[in-house]
């Protein structure tokens, strides 16, 4: 074991990421004999001795307690079907907002088209189910909503949320980050919501830099002059 | 192998053309890449995992690999009439047996996964270059996959074995003439597609085998580059 | 699957509010193009090629050439065909089979800036009269479809022409020689037309629209025209427009027609 192997790595599918016995595969990766194989591209890392990689690309892989934002598809009898991008359809029933809804007063409520700000609840064989039961969930009728690569999610959030809420402090907008890649800003100002929506770009392009919290400063720096 | 071969472009009898390779190439797909031998340009776009329709189609045990190769008009000197020809078709589904060993395609109930390959510029060996380009497009889409494969086109001219075939030795007439071996291999080795049109004997078809099997371990390293690069570019 | 990709209620209400305020999603007024690139000559195997990229548009413009007989009312004139293919590659929406109408409508309104602003002097491409004359295959690809491909595209078949040379054409077995070139360029008017397509969002006239804006755009109007004069139009979509509006697109046309080709010919060398 050297020092490189606690180090994240950029690997592609079929790459031996470690060997040995004392190693457990994780999440994009399998058991080969005594090899641990990624069978994703993206970034490999260890903790305690579990082995993961990190896809870097591709479409948004949902998960429990996941807040993401959506498009109301289509109405039915109970609910309203969401678009968040996933492959599977993700359903947001009647019981899982916070008021009482007639039947037939859905679209009351939430029409074709609108947007919503929702959290994962469960995953299960026929599909993905939301709730909008908690605070800062529902429907959003103002701001404008950026769409972002999912994978670079994390970025944008940074750590502890560090990120964002720098992006809040210098733009003075209301940002909420759906994991599913689309974010939320809302502001003041035409202004200042491109502004964050400008910052929000230039943290994706970005997102692979270390130091990028700094980076960011920098540029609201350059930026604000 | 002892008699010097001359080749028309006067490469090595096992050296392949220049390749080069890049993955997002297309913004709006999940997935793609360019992939080049020499002349011949194929890029590749990867749409979904997503929910297979009509429903009727949906497999409950597996997912579905659907591959579309085409070439553009212009790829080659005489004009192409756009639209989708039976050796299009054919390719389509030779492409997809091509891929499919290495792809976790059990992951993916119900859904499909869509690669389309359009070939830009050709000069011989296209299929092979769209293969490459799908196999990068497919794992830039953050597809679980086994393993990656290379294919690579050998070549019988007269009587000698190249790699890497293009156009004038495609159209080779002196002696035996040419023979035309598409090959594509998993980075185990394992073959994942075979095809064959001309003569030859059994035992050189091995030797086709083995030097296929070595340029596929190239083509994997420019591969390999190309996905590791286009992160490294950002750092 | 169209209405999976619409664009939503809020986003459409906000683009029309923005617009009221001078300002798009992207930061640009409502008269700005998006970074405009042409790259000529990306093809070997074509007689002329471009590729044409607008922000995150992309299109690929192949000509070909190959003899052929005339038509019977024009014995001593070339022949001009333009088709368009929208690549599934190039956006979840299209998909792959027969062209739809969106690729057809493509095609002919490219068909017609370059026929009707008598762009390519076909009666220079004539070989032998009433025999043998040259046709000119317009091939355009879709590569990306981020909005305004219309545009792209016929900046694309202009760089393409310019760019192209005719192939040698062997008088004595009737084949064209593709791998050598007569060295001549295919003849040309000196006056381009740009085609530039105006959305009308909202009560707001923009041009160069992206994906998002086309979707909630309830009226088009695509102008062929150069230096001022105009030679082909359209308007598309199930909307009226009025005649100031009308009045409005006209001198905006104008004025960003002569930037566009500008940057053409400064492309081609």
């Amino acid at each position: 074991m050297t020092k490189e192997d606690n180090q994240r790595k950029v690997v592609i599918p079929g790459e031996v990421i470690v060997k040995g016995d004392n190693y457990l595969p994780g999440d994009g990766t399998e058991k080969r004999g005594e090899e641990i194989v990624s069978i994703k591209y993206g970034l490999s890392e260890e903790q305690n001795r579990l082995i993961k990689v990190i896809p870097l690309s591709g479409i948004y892989h949902p998960r429990r307690g996941n807040v993401v934002i959506g498009k109301v598809e289509n109405l039915t009898f109970n609910g309203w079907v969401i678009d968040i991008g996933a492959p599977e359809g993700a359903f947001l029933s009647l019981m899982e907002v916070p008021k009482y809804v007639n039947k037939d007063g859905l679209d009351e409520v939430m029409d074709f088209g609108d947007m919503v700000i929702a959290k994962i609840w469960s995953i299960n064989k026929r599909g993905i189910d939301l709730s909008i039961k908690s605070r800062g969930l529902g429907k959003i009728d103002e701001g404008i909503i950026v769409k972002v690569n999912p994978n670079k999610v994390p970025r944008v959030i940074g750590k502890e949320g560090s990120m964002v809420k720098l992006i809040k402090d210098e733009t003075g907008c209301n940002i909420t980050v759906g994991q599913n890649g689309l974010i939320w800003i809302k502001g003041d100002k035409i202004e200042d919501e491109l502004f964050a929506k400008k910052s929000i770009l230039f943290v994706t392009e970005k997102s692979y830099i270390s130091g990028l919290t700094e980076e960011v400063k920098k540029w609201f720096e350059k930026e604000k002059k | 192998m002892t008699k010097e071969f001359k080749r028309p472009d006067g490469r090595k009898v096992d050296e392949l053309r220049k390749m080069s390779a890049k993955v997002g190439v297309v913004p709006n797909a999940d997935g793609s890449a360019m992939f080049s031998f020499g002349d011949t340009i194929a890029i590749a776009a990867v749409y979904g995992p997503k929910k297979m329709h009509p429903q009727h189609k949906q497999n409950p045990e597996k997912g579905t690999l659907r591959c579309n190769y085409n070439m553009i008009s212009f790829s080659v000197n005489d004009r192409i009439r756009p639209g989708m020809s039976r050796r299009s078709m054919e390719i389509s589904e030779i492409s997809k047996w091509a891929l499919e060993p290495v792809l976790m395609i059990d992951n993916y109930p119900n859904m499909v996964v869509d690669v389309h390959i359009n070939i830009l510029q050709a000069n011989a060996s296209t299929r092979c270059a769209g293969i490459n380009a799908a196999c990068l497009a497919l794992a830039h889409a953050g597809i679980s996959m086994k393993n990656m494969v290379s294919s690579v086109s050998i070549g019988k001219l007269d009587k000698q074995l190249v790699v890497d075939v293009d156009k004038k030795e495609e159209d080779w007439e002196e002696g035996e003439g040419a023979t035309d071996i598409p090959i594509t291999m998993t980075s185990d080795d394992k073959i994942t597609h075979l095809q064959l049109d001309g003569k030859i004997t059994n035992k050189q078809l091995k030797d086709a085998i083995e030097l296929a099997r070595k340029a596929c371990k190239e083509i994997y390293e420019v591969q390999k580059k190309a996905l590791k690069e286009s992160l490294g570019e950002e750092k | 699957m169209d209405k999976v990709q619409k664009t939503s209620n809020m986003t459409g209400e906000r683009i029309k509010e923005y617009l009221s305020n001078g300002k798009r999603f992207d930061g640009r007024n409502l008269e700005q193009f998006r970074e405009l690139i042409i790259e000529p000559g990306i093809s070997k195997n074509a007689e002329g090629s471009a590729r044409v990229k607008l922000g995150k548009t992309e299109v690929l413009v192949g000509v070909k050439m190959n003899t052929s007989e005339p038509y019977p009312d024009s014995p001593n004139k070339g022949n001009l065909m333009v088709t368009t293919e929208l690549l599934p590659l190039s956006s979840p929406r299209f998909e792959a089979g027969p062209p739809k109408i969106e690729s057809i409508e493509l095609g002919r309104l490219i068909d017609r800036a370059i026929r009707e602003s008598k762009l390519i002097e076909l009666d220079k491409l004539c070989i032998k009269e009433g025999e043998k004359v040259w046709t000119v295959f317009i091939d355009i690809y879709s590569i990306n479809d981020d909005g305004n491909l219309l545009d792209a595209a016929g900046i694309g078949a202009i760089a393409a022409l310019k760019n192209a040379k005719i192939p040698k054409y062997d008088e004595k077995n009737e084949t064209v020689l593709y791998e050598e070139s007569s060295g001549k360029n295919i003849p040309l008017s000196k006056d381009i037309p740009v085609s530039i397509t105006a959305h009308k969002i909202g009560e707001n006239i923009i041009i160069d629209s992206t994906r998002e804006e086309e979707d909630i755009s309830e009226t088009r109007v695509t102008i062929g025209s150069s230096n001022g004069i105009v030679s082909s139009m359209q308007k598309g979509n199930s909307k009226e427009l009025s005649i100031k509006e009308m009045e409005h697109i006209l001198d905006l046309v104008e004025k960003v027609e002569k930037e566009i080709s500008l940057k053409i010919n400064k492309s081609i060398k």
